[in-house]
C-alpha cells in the first residue's frame, strides 16, 4: 500500500482512541459516585450490624471502637429468638402485611378494572377521587379513625391493622393500576369479548396477566406501607401479643431510660430481611417481565 | 346458513354524531363482501355494530335470519380480526388460537386438532409455542386469522387488516385471505379504506361515504359502471378525470362540448340514452386508462386530441401523463414506448366508448 492511501486512517485511529478514553473516565466517575452512595447507605446498617453482634458489656464500654467488634456474639439475636415477644411480633407483622397485601390487590385491581374499563357515570371523578384520597395525610386521619376502631371494639386488637392499612394502599394502587389497565388496547377486551369472555375471565385471564408487573408494582408498595407502619399501630396497640414489628421492638426492647441496644439493632436487621427478600424477588420477577421479549424482537 | 342482513341502520354517538345514516344490505352466505370508503365515512361502525361491540341505534340486523340487536358479541357467533391484530401478548400462538374455544369449554383434543388444523391452513404450525412479541407482523395477522378460522363462526370480520403491513406483506397477505377464503367459504365482511384491497379481494364490494352506502356491486360493475361521482372518483387508479362541459347536437351528431372548443363525439350507440340531455350542462368523465396514446383512431368510438405533458410518470408497464386539458389536471394512460415528454405534444386518442356522462348538479351518472 502507498503512504498516501494510508495516512488518511491515522487520525480516525486517534480520534477512536479518544472515544475509547472518554469512556473509561465516564465509566471511572460512574463508579466513584456510585461507590459514594452505597458507602452513605451501607453505614448505618453497617453500624447496627456491628452494635448487634457486641455484648451489653462492650456496648456500654466507652473506650471501645463503635465500629469495631472485639467480642462477637450471637447472644443478642439468640436472646430475641428464645426469650420475649419478638417472634409473636414478627408472626404479627407477617399476617397484617399478608392480609393487608392481599386485601389490598383484591380491591385496587377490581376497582381499577372498573374504573379504566367500565364507562359509567361519573366514572372519571371517581378516578382523580380516588388518587385524592391518597393525598391526605395519615395523621389528620388517625383521630376519627381512633374513634371508628374504638366502636368496632378493635382497639388493642392487631386485625384493626389489617382493616386500617388498606385505607393507606389501596388509594395508590388502584391510581397504579388504573395506569396500567388504560395502557392495554381496547381491542384487547373486544377480542376477548368476542371469543367468548365475560368481565370475570376478562380480568382473570387478560387482564391481569398482562399488568403483572403493575400488579408487582402495586404489590410491593402495599407491603412497604404495611409491614413499615408506625404511627397507627404506636397509636392502637397497647399489649405486647397485639404488636407488630415496629412498634414491638421500641416497646418492649426501651424501658424507661433502659435501651437494650444490642437487641433493638438485633431485631431491625431480621425485621429488615424480609423486605429484602421480597425486594429481591419481586424486581428480578417484575424487570423480566418488562423486558421479556425486548430482546427477542 | 350465515346471510348477514340490515335494515336500515342508524348508528348516532353520544354528541349527536351520526355514523351511520340508515344503511340497508344483504349479505349472502358464503359471500365476500367488501366496505369500502374513505377514513371516516362509517365502515368501522357499521362492522362494530355486526359484531356486537356498538349497540345499534336504530333499524335491525340480522345474522342467518336471526335478528341479533340484542344479542351480546359472544352469542352472535362471529370472529373478528382486528387491525393491530389484538392478540393476547401473555399466551403462546396455540393458546392465543385456543382461548375462544376453550372459554366455550370445547374438549382438549378437538381444541388441538382445529388449532393444528387452522395453522396448517395459515402455514404457522412452527411458531405455535412462540408468544405474539417473538412474531413479525405478517406472523401475528395470520395468528389473528388463525383465532378467526379455528372458532368456525357464522361470519368473519375484518376491519382494516393489512393496513399495518408495508407494501410488499400486505400484497402477499391479501392473496392469503382470499385463499384462506376459497378453502373455509365463511361469510366474511371486510373493511378497508383502500380500493385496491376491496376490488381484488370482493365478491362484492360496499362503497360508502358521509354515513351511507353509495353503491353495492361487484368490482367489475363498479369500474364499468358507477352510478355517483364519488364512487366513479373513489373506484380506479388514478382516478377517473372530470371534465365540466355541455351535450350539444352538432353535424348531425351529438357532441360532448368542453372547454377550449375541444369537441368529442358521443359513439352512435349511446346517442340515444343522452339524446334528451342536448343542451345541458354535464360533466364529462373518463379513465386515465382511456386516454391513451394516439391508436385505434379508425374505430368510430376514439377520438383524436392533442396533449401537452407537464409531468411524465414512467411506471414500467405503462407511463401516467399529467396534462391540462379544457382548463383541468387530467391524467392519461400512454404506452411506455409512446414519445411522451414534458412540454412535448403528444398525438392521443380517447376512447368515447368508456366516458361517464354525469349530473353536475345531483353527482349521478346519467
Ligand atoms: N366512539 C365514538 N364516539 C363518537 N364518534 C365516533 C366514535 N367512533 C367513531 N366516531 C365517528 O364516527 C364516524 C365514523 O367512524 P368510523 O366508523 O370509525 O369510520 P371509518 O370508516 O374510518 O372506519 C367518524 O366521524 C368518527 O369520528
Ligand atoms: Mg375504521
Amino acid at each position: 500500500m502507498s503512504s498516501t492511501t494510508a495516512t488518511p486512517f491515522v487520525p480516525a485511529e486517534i480520534k477512536h482512541g479518544s472515544l475509547k478514553r472518554e469512556r473509561r473516565w465516564a465509566l471511572i466517575g460512574a463508579y466513584i459516585a456510585l461507590a459514594v452512595f452505597v458507602l452513605f447507605f451501607m453505614i448505618p446498617p453497617f453500624h447496627m450490624l456491628m452494635t448487634s453482634l457486641k455484648s451489653s458489656a462492650e456496648i456500654a464500654d466507652l473506650s471501645g471502637n463503635p465500629w469495631i467488634v472485639s467480642a462477637p456474639t450471637l447472644q443478642n439475636y439468640w436472646e430475641l429468638l428464645t426469650e420475649g415477644n419478638y417472634l409473636i411480633h414478627f408472626r404479627n407483622s407477617v399476617i397484617v402485611t399478608t392480609c393487608t397485601v392481599v386485601i389490598s390487590m383484591i380491591i385496587s385491581v377490581m376497582a381499577a378494572f372498573a374504573l379504566a374499563r367500565m364507562k359509567f357515570w361519573g366514572s372519571a371523578t371517581l378516578a382523580t377521587g380516588v388518587f385524592l384520597t391518597y393525598l391526605v395525610p395519615e395523621t389528620l386521619l388517625f383521630i376519627p379513625m381512633f374513634q371508628i376502631i374504638g366502636s368496632l371494639g378493635l382497639y388493642n386488637n392487631m386485625w384493626a391493622m389489617v382493616l386500617i392499612f388498606p385505607t393507606l394502599t389501596v388509594p395508590f394502587c388502584t391510581w397504579i393500576m388504573i395506569g396500567y389497565f388504560a395502557s392495554i388496547p381496547k381491542e384487547l377486551d373486544e377480542a376477548a369479548l368476542i371469543d367468548g369472555a365475560g368481565h370475570l375471565q376478562m380480568l382473570w385471564k387478560i387482564f391481569i396477566p398482562v399488568a403483572l408487573p403493575g400488579i408487582l408494582a402495586a404489590m410491593i408498595f402495599a407491603f412497604t406501607v404495611s409491614w413499615a407502619a408506625f404511627i397507627y399501630p404506636i397509636a392502637f396497640l397497647v399489649s405486647s401479643d397485639q404488636m407488630v414489628l415496629t412498634v414491638g421492638i421500641v416497646s418492649d426492647l426501651i424501658r424507661a431510660d433502659t435501651f437494650q441496644w444490642g437487641k433493638i439493632m438485633a431485631g431491625a436487621l431480621m425485621a429488615a430481611l424480609p423486605p429484602l427478600l421480597v425486594y429481591a424477588f419481586l424486581m428480578d420477577y417484575y424487570i423480566a417481565g418488562l423486558t421479556a421479549g425486548a430482546t427477542k424482537g | 346458513m350465515a346471510q348477514v342482513t340490515l335494515r336500515k341502520v342508524v348508528k348516532a354517538y353520544e354528541g349527536g354524531v351520526q355514523a351511520v345514516k340508515g344503511i340497508d344490505l344483504d349479505i349472502a352466505d358464503h359471500e365476500f363482501v367488501v366496505l369500502v370508503g374513505p377514513s371516516g365515512c362509517g365502515k368501522s361502525t357499521t362492522l362494530r355494530m355486526i359484531a356486537g361491540l356498538e349497540e345499534i341505534s336504530d333499524g335491525e340486523i340480522a345474522i342467518g335470519g336471526k335478528v341479533i340487536n340484542d344479542v351480546p358479541p359472544r352469542d352472535r357467533d362471529i370472529a373478528m380480526v382486528f387491525q393491530n391484530y389484538a392478540l393476547y401478548p401473555h399466551m403462546t400462538v396455540f393458546d392465543n388460537m385456543a382461548f375462544g374455544l376453550m372459554l366455550r369449554k370445547f374438549p382438549k383434543e378437538e381444541i388441538k386438532r382445529r388449532v393444528d388444523n387452522a395453522a396448517r391452513i395459515l402455514d404457522i404450525t412452527p411458531l405455535l409455542e412462540r408468544k405474539p412479541k417473538a412474531l413479525s407482523g405478517g406472523q401475528r395477522q395470520r395468528v389473528a386469522m388463525g383465532r378467526a378460522i379455528v372458532r368456525d363462526p357464522k361470519v368473519f370480520l375484518f376491519d382494516e387488516p393489512l393496513s399495518n403491513l408495508d407494501a410488499k406483506l400486505r400484497v402477499q397477505m391479501r392473496t392469503e385471505i382470499k385463499k384462506v377464503h376459497q378453502t373455509v367459504r365463511t361469510t366474511t365482511v371486510y373493511v378497508t379504506h383502500d380500493q385496491v384491497e376491496a376490488m381484488t379481494l370482493a365478491d362484492r364490494v360496499v362503497v360508502m361515504n358521509g354515513g351511507i352506502i353509495e353503491q353495492v356491486g361487484s368490482p367489475q360493475e363498479l369500474y364499468h359502471n358507477p352510478k355517483t361521482r364519488f364512487v366513479a372518483g373513489f373506484i380506479g387508479s388514478p382516478a377517473m378525470n372530470f371534465i365540466p362541459g355541455r351535450l350539444e347536437n352538432g353535424a348531425g351528431a351529438l357532441r360532448v362540448h368542453l372547454p377550449n372548443d375541444i369537441v368529442l363525439p358521443v359513439p352512435a350507440e349511446r346517442t340515444a340514452r343522452y339524446q334528451n340531455l342536448a343542451g345541458r350542462e354535464i360533466l364529462f368523465g373518463i379513465r386515465p386508462e382511456h386516454l391513451t396514446e394516439a391508436k385505434n383512431l379508425d374505430r368510430p368510438h376514439f377520438a383524436p386530441m392533442t396533449a401537452t405533458p407537464e409531468v411524465t410518470e414512467p411506471m414500467g408497464m405503462e407511463t401516467l401523463v399529467h396534462f391540462k386539458m379544457a382548463g383541468a389536471e387530467i391524467c392519461g394512460r400512454v404506452d411506455p414506448l409512446a414519445p411522451a415528454a414534458p412540454g412535448q405534444p403528444l398525438p392521443m386518442a380517447v376512447d368515447m366508448s368508456n366516458m361517464h356522462i354525469l349530473d353536475p348538479q345531483s353527482g349521478r351518472v346519467l
